[in-house]
């Protein structure tokens, strides 16, 4: 943690750990799209089953706020590191936008999750811990999680707005995919391009695909 | 060489001395050849500036053959200015059009600090080098000779195109975080690839990354701005081999 070699590794190996997390999480949504029945049963399972929401919970809000609290620290670092800026700078001559500003990225994505815990997380802690209705059931008897997910974009502005952060998402993952496998130090002629064009695709069709869900759930009320 | 040469409006940041707080000021000059380097202008300009009787430009310059790491400048927004594989000293006027303007700025670092107009202070990079940049050996009159050791080929030729850093400071000038990465990973790239450097590889990687950070250089972000500004393109696995190196190093150092 005391040298910046240390820092960006920690950063990298948050991020893949972030990736993998929401790679899980798209997955699970895309069952909304193809098989609500499924989609129901595999969020009950997550929702209740106590590995996931006392073990692996935990981690994951660990994880992302130290992804947070240490790229605001570096950034801090980093806007120390020159005093004096440049009067004339071409930045975009030698590097990509992305890779520029994966703070303001990273923010806008941090704040959707905010608007996203609103939307799920903190109903669901209330209904399960403070309420403590564990069934996962609605008053007809059937499962809630599809139906909570439907109702949700059924608003236009939300359904917006979750489509403009995936947007940040996408310009975030295409550089911190790659860049967090150069942080570790995985470098190689052959292989390093591979996970460039693997990370691309990643930060292209996983936020894609959430736009697709979205855009699917308010559509499919109208 | 085309009739009278460009006529150029430079925008230069003077600064009296490292305490003084500096300013960006216009100048004109004419009749610039396009043959001219970078560096020549600047002494056309050194000339009015001397025959007017007001204080000269201080830049620092030394081989003027892209060699020696000297040369600096922040030239419209890029280190040393718009070419590529160059250093100031090689960058020729005709990569500039008459009538334009030409911002002229130091390189910005905290760890750089301005010593009068556009010459910096780059004693940092001599001080990472202090910390490790070094292969110790027993000069007692006996020294083995070089060639008796077999380095495989590739090892050699990554070993040597790391050992082409000139140490001009572009990298840090060009990344957004003013991170020396390149610079001290090519430093211990050029060792840790060949049988002498591995002896004091562990702790040669340490004390420099240390020392780097206590500098006040920026953290690296990944953009590869230092690659394409590097005037001796040096690599970005550098960076990726000192991160392999800096992990390996702090997990298995004795004490």
């Amino acid at each position: 943690m005391k040298t910046s070699i240390a820092r960006k590794v920690l950063m990298a190996l948050s991020g893949l750990f972030l990736l993998l997390f929401l790679l899980q999480h798209f997955l699970i949504n895309f069952l909304s799209v193809i098989s609500p029945d499924s989609f129901n049963e595999v969020s009950h399972f997550m929702g209740t089953n106590p590995l996931i929401q006392f073990l692996m919970q935990p981690i994951l809000i660990f994880g992302v706020v130290f992804h947070l609290g240490m790229g605001i620290y570096l950034e801090r670092l980093n806007k120390k590191a020159r005093n004096v800026k440049y009067a004339m700078n071409k930045p975009g001559t030698n590097s990509s936008w992305m890779s520029r500003n994966m703070i303001y990225t990273g923010l806008m994505v941090m704040a959707f999750l905010g608007l996203h815990f609103y939307d799920f997380w903190i109903p669901e802690i209330t209904v399960k811990y403070v309420e403590g209705d564990m069934s996962g059931l609605l008053a007809s008897g059937e499962f809630r999680y599809f139906h909570e997910l439907q109702e949700k974009f059924h608003d236009p502005i939300r359904t917006g707005l979750y489509v403009v952060s995936f947007v940040f998402l996408m310009l975030h993952l295409l550089h911190g995919f790659q860049s967090a496998f150069q942080s570790v130090g995985f470098s190689h002629r052959k292989y390093t391009p591979i996970i460039k064009k693997l990370g691309n695709l990643y930060a292209i069709v996983i936020p894609l695909g959430f736009v697709f869900i979205a855009i699917f759930h308010y559509v499919s009320h109208l | 060489m085309s009739g009278k040469g460009m006529n150029l409006t430079l925008k230069i940041w003077r600064q009296k001395n490292a305490q003084s707080k500096g300013k960006m000021e216009t100048y004109n000059v004419s009749g610039i050849s396009e043959h001219m380097s970078f560096l020549e202008m600047l002494d056309v300009l050194n000339e009015q500036l001397i025959n007017e009787g007001t204080e000269p430009v201080a830049f620092d310059h030394d081989c003027r053959e892209g060699i020696c790491g000297m040369c600096s400048l922040y030239i419209n927004g890029e280190a040393h200015g718009p070419d590529r594989g160059v250093t100031t000293c090689q960058l020729h006027m005709r990569m500039f059009n008459d009538g334009d303007t030409i911002y002229i700025e130091p390189f910005r670092a905290k760890a750089f600090p301005v010593v009068k107009d556009l010459v910096v202070d780059r004693s940092a990079f001599d001080r990472i080098q202090h910390a490790g940049g070094f292969v110790s050996i027993n000069t007692s009159g006996n020294t083995q000779d070089a060639n008796a050791i077999p380095i495989p080929k590739a090892d050699a030729d990554k070993a040597f195109d790391a050992a082409t850093c000139i140490g001009c400071g572009a990298c840090v000038a060009s990344c957004k975080n003013a991170s020396a990465m390149l610079y001290v990973s090519a430093k211990v790239s050029q060792f840790a690839l060949l049988p002498q450097g591995k002896i004091e590889a562990k702790e040669r990687v340490l004390n420099m990354v240390e020392q780097m950070d206590e500098e006040g250089f920026g953290n690296c972000t990944n953009t590869g701005a230092c690659e394409v500004e590097c005037p001796k393109g040096i690599s970005l696995e550098n960076i990726a081999r000192m991160n392999r190196e800096y992990l390996s190093a702090s997990i298995t150092k004795e004490s």
